[in-house]
C-alpha cells in the first residue's frame, strides 16, 4: 500500500481480511469509503490507457461494478488493491481498443523509444576532450518550490509532460510515481520484467526531470 | 564513472539494484561531481512532485450510481 496514499487521504484503510469480510456483508459504508479512497488514482491509471476523461470515468466505474460482482469470489492470491487494479487494466485495455488508443501487452516490451540515452549527448564532453563523458556545464539550479504560483505551474506541466509520455513510460510513471504502487506490484500487473520496469521508470523519469528542467531554469522565472 | 553513465543509472541506483561495485562508483562520482549530485536531486524533486498531482474524482452521478447498485446487489 502506498505512503503517498496515505498520507493524502488520512486514516489506514482496514486490513484486506476485514475490507473483504465487511464488503461480503453489505456494508455500504465500507464500499463508500473504499471508492471514495482509490477512485482518484483509478482514474489517473485508466488514463494512461484511455483517450478522455469521459472513458476514465466509465472504466473506473466498470471496475468497481466488476468489483461488486466479483468480492464474493475474491481469493486473496494478491492484495485487494492489485487484484482491483488488474480488474481496471483489464476494462481499461478494453476501452483503450474500442477507443484506438490501444496499449498492447506485447508493446511492454522494450522497443526502440526505450533505447538510447536519457540526456541529450550534446551535453557531455566529446571523446577528445581531457573528461570525456562529463558534463560541458552543470544542469543548472532550481528555483526553491516556495512560490505558490510556481509550484502550481510546475504540476501543470508535470502533468502534461506525463500525459505526453509514451504509453509503456506513462503507465509505469503514473502506477510507480504517482500511485506509489511498489516495483514488484507493478511488474505483476503489468506483466513486465524488473530490468524493463526499471528501464521504462527510468526513461520516464528523465524526459519529466527535462520537462520541469526547461520551465524552471527558462528564465521566465527570473 | 563518467557523468553520462551516471545519469543512466539513477533509477537503478534509487530501486536498489546496481550491483555493490558499480554502486560504489556511483556514490563515489557523486561526492566529487557537483553537477551529478544537482542532477540525481532533481530526478529527486521529480519524483517528489509526481507523488503530489492532483488527484480527480468519480464524479458525484458516478459514486451514486455505484452505491444503488452495490446497495440492490445480492450476490
Amino acid at each position: 500500500m502506498s505512503s503517498v496514499d496515505a498520507a493524502a487521504t488520512g486514516d489506514a484503510l482496514p486490513s484486506d481480511v476485514d475490507i473483504v469480510a465487511r464488503l461480503r456483508a453489505r456494508d455500504e459504508a465500507m464500499f463508500a469509503t473504499l471508492i471514495d479512497r482509490w477512485s482518484p488514482g483509478m482514474l489517473r491509471a485508466a488514463r494512461a490507457f484511455v483517450s478522455d476523461e469521459h472513458a476514465a470515468q466509465d472504466v473506473v466505474q466498470e471496475t468497481w461494478l466488476g468489483v461488486v460482482r466479483g468480492i464474493d469470489g475474491f481469493q486473496a492470491r494478491a492484495s485487494l488493491r492489485t487484484w482491483v487494479y488488474r480488474i481496471l487494466i483489464n476494462r481499461a485495455k478494453t476501452r483503450g481498443v474500442r477507443d484506438a488508443r490501444v496499449v498492447p501487452v506485447s508493446s511492454l516490451v522494450t522497443a526502440d523509444e526505450d533505447l538510447g540515452p536519457t540526456v541529450d549527448p550534446e551535453r557531455f564532453r566529446g571523446p577528445d576532450d581531457p573528461h570525456p563523458g562529463h558534463w560541458r556545464v552543470h544542469p543548472a539550479a532550481w528555483p526553491s518550490p516556495e512560490d505558490g504560483a510556481v509550484a502550481r505551474e510546475t504540476r501543470r506541466r508535470l502533468t502534461a509532460a506525463l500525459a505526453e509520455l509514451p504509453a509503456r513510460q506513462r503507465i509505469v510513471v503514473t502506477l510507480r510515481d504517482v500511485e506509489g504502487y511498489t516495483g514488484e506490484e507493478v511488474c505483476e500487473l503489468l506483466n513486465l520484467t524488473a530490468a524493463n520496469q526499471r528501464v521504462l521508470l527510468h526513461r520516464g523519469r528523465a524526459a519529466l526531470r527535462a520537462a520541469l528542467e526547461t520551465y524552471l531554469t527558462s528564465g521566465a522565472l527570473a | 564513472m563518467n557523468c553520462d553513465e551516471f545519469v543512466e543509472l539513477v533509477t537503478a541506483y534509487l530501486e536498489g539494484a546496481l550491483d555493490e561495485a558499480t554502486a560504489q562508483r556511483f556514490v563515489a562520482h557523486l561526492a566529487e561531481c557537483g553537477g551529478c549530485d544537482r542532477y540525481l536531486d532533481q530526478m529527486q524533486r521529480t519524483i517528489g512532485e509526481l507523488g503530489h498531482l492532483t488527484a480527480e474524482s468519480l464524479t458525484p452521478e458516478a459514486r451514486d450510481r455505484l452505491l444503488s447498485v452495490f446497495r440492490d446487489w445480492n450476490g
